[in-house]
C-alpha cells in the first residue's frame, strides 16, 4: 500500500506537469490567436502573428492530449466523472480548440473569408482558455458528486462565481503568454502594440492573481500552513514585478519568462490547494476523488512511470530542437 | 432513441469522420518521405517541388485530424465512462502511450515540414520528413494496439469488483490481433495515399500542367498504387484468417455462415436475410475454408454456435465487408494496370487512364470505412469482445437532450469542415507545386 501511494503522488506530480506544460505552451499560441484583433492591423501583420505560432501549436498541444491520456491512465475515475459530468462544457471546448485549429490553416487558402477565420481563432482561443480555468476551478471549488463517483450538478453549476474567477484569472494569464510571446516574435509597430497589451495585461493579472489567491485560502483555509502555497504567490508576484520592469525597458526575451514564471504561480497555488483531491465534491466530503480512491493498479502506474519518465525528456529535447530552428523574429514567409 | 444509440452514432460518425485525416496523413507522409529521399539522392529540384505540394496538403490535412483526434481522447471520458472506469488500468496507458511516444514526434516534426523549407538543411529537413512518418506510425500502432486489445483481450485479470486490472503489458499491446490490423491498417493508409498522389498528378499530365514535375509524382503514385493494393492483399488474408481463429463470430458474420460447416462457401456478393437466416448470393464453394487454411474441407464456425443475442448485425457486417473487399480487388487491378502503362512507355498518353484517375480519390476511404464498420459492428453486441456489453460502457449521467445537443453540433461542424476541406484541398492542387527552385535555408 506504502507502495502505490508513491506512485499515486508522483502521478500526481507528472500530470501536474503536464498540464502546466500546457498551459505554459499553449498559453502563449491560445494568447496570441485570442490578441490577434487587437495586436495585427494590417494583413500583414496578422500574417507574421500566426506565423510566430504556426509551427509550434500543434506540438503544443499534445501537452493536453498526453495530459488527458496520462489522468485516464492514472486516474480514470477522476478522468471519467469530470469529462462525463462537464458534457456540455467539454464539448463547448473542443468546439473551441477545432475552430481555433481549423482558422489558421482555413485563413491561408481563403484570402476572400480571412475576417471570419481570424475571428473564430481569436474567438476560439479565448473561449477554450476561458473554459480550462473554469473546469480546473469546479473541481478544486467543489461540485456535488454521488456515493457512485457520478457528477450530481448541471451545466450551470459549473458557473459559479469562484470557477469562474478561476476562468477569468487563466485567461488573463493566457492573454499575457500571448502578449509577451508576441513581443518575443515581431518587430516594428505590432511589437510597440505587443508592449503596450503586455503592460496593461501585467495589471490586470497582479489585480486578478490578489483575488484569486484570497479565494483560494478563503476555500481552503488550511493552505495557510502549506509551504508551496507561499512559494506559488512569491512565484507570481515576482514574476509579475519583473515584467514591468522588463517591459519598460522593451526587453524582448524577458517577458515571456516571467510570465511563464507568474503562471506557474498561479498553477502551483492550484496544485497545493487540490492534493491529494482530483475532484472535491462540494457535498460530502467523503465522495471526493482522491489520488488513493481514483488510481489504477501499482502495476499499471509503474508501467507508466517508466513511460513517462524515458518518453518525456526525449520529448522535451526534440521540441527545445525545433523551437530553436525558429527561434528569431518570425517571418510571414512560408506556408501562410 | 435511446441515450446509448445516440452515444454509438455519435460515436461512430466522430471517429468515420476523424479517420479520413490520419490515413491521408500516413498516405501522404510516405510519399513525402519517397520524395523527398529522391531529393536528397539526386538533388532534382523537382522532387522537393514534389514535397512543397504534399506538405501544403498536409497541413491543411493534419490540422483537421489533429481537431477531430481531441474529439476521440475526450470522447471515452465524455460519452463512455463506465468503460474508461472499468479498463482505466489498459486502455489508459495506450493513449497516453501514443501521446509521449508517437503524437509529439509527429506533431512537431510536422511543424518543420510544413513551414521550415527556408529554415533548415537539406538533411534536417529529410529528417524531419523521417520523423514525421515514424511518429504517424507509431501514433497508428498505439491507436491500433488500443483498438485491438477490444477485438482481442490479452495480459489482464478481473478482479472480483468487476474492473479489469492490468496483468501484463507486453502481452495486452502484442495481443492476438494487434499485428494483422496494424498491417492491414497501414497498408490501407498507403493505398489512400497513392491513390491520392495519382489522382492530383494524373489530373496534372493530362493538362498537360507542371511538366516533368507531375510525371514524376505520377510515377511515384503509379509505383506505390501497383504494390500496395498487392502487399494489401497477404496482409488481409492474414488478418483474415486471424479473425476466424480469434473473432469466430465476426468472421460468420462476415461472410454470412449461420451454421458450423465443413467446406463453407465464400460470397463475392449477396444478401443476409437476417429474420429467416439465410445468406443468398454467388458463392465459391468452399471458398472459405480453402482461404483458411487451403484445405475445401476445413470447418468454419457459424453464428449458432454462440445465443443470438452475442451476433453482432449481421447483414451490416456482410455489406460493409464485401464492398471493402470488392475495392479492394479493384484497386490491384487498376494498380497493376498503371504498372503496365508505365513500364510500355504509354502512361502519361493514355487519357483514359489519367481522365479516370481523380475520380479514384474517394475510393480507398470508403474501403477503409466499410473495413472500420466490419470490424466494429463485427464486435457488437461487445465493446470489449467477451468481456464488457457496449450497452454497460456509456456514461449514465450525460443525458438524451446532451447528447442531441452535442450530435447537432459534430453533424453541423463536421459538415462545414467536410465542404472546407474539399475547397481547399482543390484550391491547393489546382496552384500547384511552386514554380521557382526550392532552396534550403537562407
Amino acid at each position: 500500500m506504502e507502495n502505490i501511494q508513491n506512485f499515486q503522488i508522483l502521478w500526481f506530480a507528472l500530470i501536474f506537469i503536464l498540464l502546466l506544460g500546457y498551459a505554459l505552451l499553449d498559453g502563449f499560441d491560445l494568447g496570441v490567436g485570442a490578441l490577434l484583433p487587437l495586436l495585427g492591423r494590417t494583413e500583414k501583420e496578422k500574417d507574421t502573428l500566426i506565423a510566430s505560432i504556426g509551427p509550434v501549436w500543434d506540438g503544443n498541444e499534445v501537452w493536453l492530449i498526453t495530459g488527458g491520456g496520462a489522468l485516464f491512465a492514472a486516474f480514470p475515475h477522476a478522468y471519467a466523472t469530470a469529462f462525463s459530468g462537464f458534457y456540455l462544457a467539454m464539448m463547448l471546448v473542443l468546439l473551441a480548440l477545432i475552430f481555433r485549429a481549423v482558422s489558421m490553416e482555413f485563413r491561408a487558402n481563403d484570402p476572400a473569408r480571412a475576417g471570419l477565420w481570424e475571428k473564430a481563432l481569436a474567438g476560439g482561443s479565448a473561449l477554450a482558455a476561458l473554459l480550462f480555468g473554469v473546469a480546473l476551478g469546479n473541481v478544486i471549488y467543489g461540485v456535488p458528486l454521488n456515493d457512485k463517483m457520478e457528477f450530481a450538478g448541471g451545466f450551470f453549476t459549473l458557473l459559479r462565481p469562484v470557477p469562474l474567477l478561476f476562468g477569468l484569472t487563466g485567461l488573463a494569464a493566457v492573454l499575457l503568454q500571448g502578449a509577451s510571446w508576441a513581443v518575443l516574435k515581431t518587430e516594428g509597430e505590432v511589437r510597440e502594440r505587443s508592449f503596450k497589451a503586455a503592460q496593461i495585461l501585467t495589471w490586470i493579472n497582479a489585480v486578478l492573481a490578489v483575488i484569486y489567491f484570497v479565494a483560494l485560502l478563503n476555500v481552503m483555509p488550511n493552505l495557510s500552513g502549506n509551504a508551496f502555497f507561499y512559494v506559488a504567490v512569491a512565484l507570481t508576484f515576482a514574476g509579475l514585478i519583473g515584467l514591468i520592469f522588463s517591459l519598460r525597458k522593451k526587453n524582448d526575451a524577458g517577458p515571456i519568462w516571467e510570465s511563464s514564471v507568474a503562471f506557474i504561480g498561479l498553477f502551483l497555488a492550484a496544485g497545493a490547494a487540490q492534493f491529494p483531491n482530483l475532484i472535491t465534491a462540494s457535498n460530502n466530503p467523503n465522495y471526493s476523488l482522491t489520488i488513493y480512491n481514483s488510481s489504477t493498479g501499482l502495476y499499471t502506474l509503474q508501467v507508466m512511470t517508466v513511460i513517462a519518465l524515458v518518453g518525456m525528456p526525449i520529448v522535451i529535447g526534440y521540441t527545445l530542437f525545433v523551437y530553436r530552428l525558429f527561434k528569431g523574429k518570425a517571418k510571414a514567409d512560408g506556408h501562410y | 432513441m435511446d441515450a446509448l444509440l445516440l452515444a454509438r452514432i455519435q460515436f461512430a460518425f466522430t471517429v468515420g469522420f476523424h479517420f479520413l485525416f490520419p490515413a491521408m496523413t500516413l498516405g501522404t507522409a510516405l510519399v513525402v518521405l519517397i520524395s523527398e529521399t529522391l531529393y536528397l539522392i539526386t538533388k532534382d529540384a523537382l522532387y522537393a517541388r514534389i514535397t512543397d505540394l504534399l506538405a501544403r496538403l498536409l497541413g491543411l490535412i493534419f490540422v483537421i485530424g489533429t481537431a477531430t483526434g481531441i474529439v476521440m481522447e475526450f470522447s471515452f471520458g465524455t460519452n463512455w465512462s463506465q468503460y474508461s472506469r472499468t479498463v482505466g488500468d489498459i486502455f489508459g496507458p495506450l493513449l497516453a502511450a501514443e501521446g509521449v511516444i508517437a503524437f509529439f514526434l509527429e506533431s512537431v516534426f510536422v511543424g518543420v515540414l510544413i513551414f521550415g523549407r527556408k529554415r533548415v538543411s537539406p538533411g534536417v529537413y529529410w529528417l524531419s520528413a523521417l520523423l514525421v512518418f515514424i511518429g504517424g506510425h507509431l501514433s497508428a500502432f498505439w491507436i491500433i494496439v488500443a483498438n485491438s486489445w477490444m477485438q482481442t483481450p490479452a495480459g489482464y485479470e478481473m478482479t472480483s469488483a468487476g474492473k479489469i486490472v492490468l496483468a501484463d503489458f507486453g502481452s495486452a499491446v502484442f495481443n492476438p490481433s494487434t499485428v494483422a490490423r496494424f498491417l492491414h491498417t497501414v497498408l490501407a493508409t498507403w493505398i489512400t495515399g497513392s491513390v491520392m498522389v495519382c489522382g492530383i498528378a494524373g489530373y496534372y499530365v493530362r493538362k498537360g500542367l507542371h511538366g516533368e514535375t507531375a510525371k514524376a509524382m505520377l510515377k511515384i503514385g503509379i509505383i506505390l498504387f501497383a504494390v500496395t493494393p498487392l502487399l494489401q492483399l497477404g496482409a488481409a488474408h492474414g488478418h483474415a484468417i486471424q479473425v476466424i481463429d480469434f473473432q469466430p463470430v465476426k468472421a460468420a458474420a462476415m461472410e454470412g455462415h449461420f451454421t458450423t460447416a465443413r467446406g463453407a462457401d465464400v460470397y463475392v456478393a449477396g444478401y443476409v436475410d437476417e429474420k429467416n437466416e439465410k445468406t443468398y448470393g454467388i458463392s465459391i464453394p468452399g471458398g472459405l475454408s480453402f482461404l483458411y487454411n487451403f484445405d475445401f474441407n476445413s470447418e468454419i464456425k457459424g453464428l449458432r454456435e454462440v445465443p443470438k443475442d452475442d451476433w453482432p448485425p449481421v447483414n451490416l457486417v456482410f455489406q460493409s465487408y464485401h464492398i471493402m473487399v470488392t475495392l479492394g480487388m479493384i484497386f490491384i487491378g487498376l494498380g497493376l494496370l498503371g504498372a503496365l502503362l508505365l513500364w510500355t512507355g504509354r502512361l502519361y498518353t493514355a487519357k483514359w487512364y489519367l481522365w479516370l484517375l481523380p475520380f479514384l480519390i474517394p475510393l480507398p476511404h470508403l474501403a477503409h470505412e466499410t473495413g472500420w464498420i466490419t470490424a466494429e459492428a463485427g464486435r457488437q453486441p461487445w465493446i470489449i469482445q467477451g468481456l464488457m456489453r457496449t450497452a454497460q460502457a456509456s456514461s449514465v449521467v450525460v443525458s438524451k437532450g446532451d447528447l442531441a445537443a452535442s450530435l447537432t453540433m459534430f453533424a453541423l461542424v463536421y459538415l462545414l469542415l467536410f465542404i472546407l476541406f474539399v475547397m481547399y484541398f482543390v484550391k491547393i492542387v489546382k496552384q500547384g507545386p511552386a514554380e521557382e527552385r526550392i532552396v534550403n535555408g537562407e
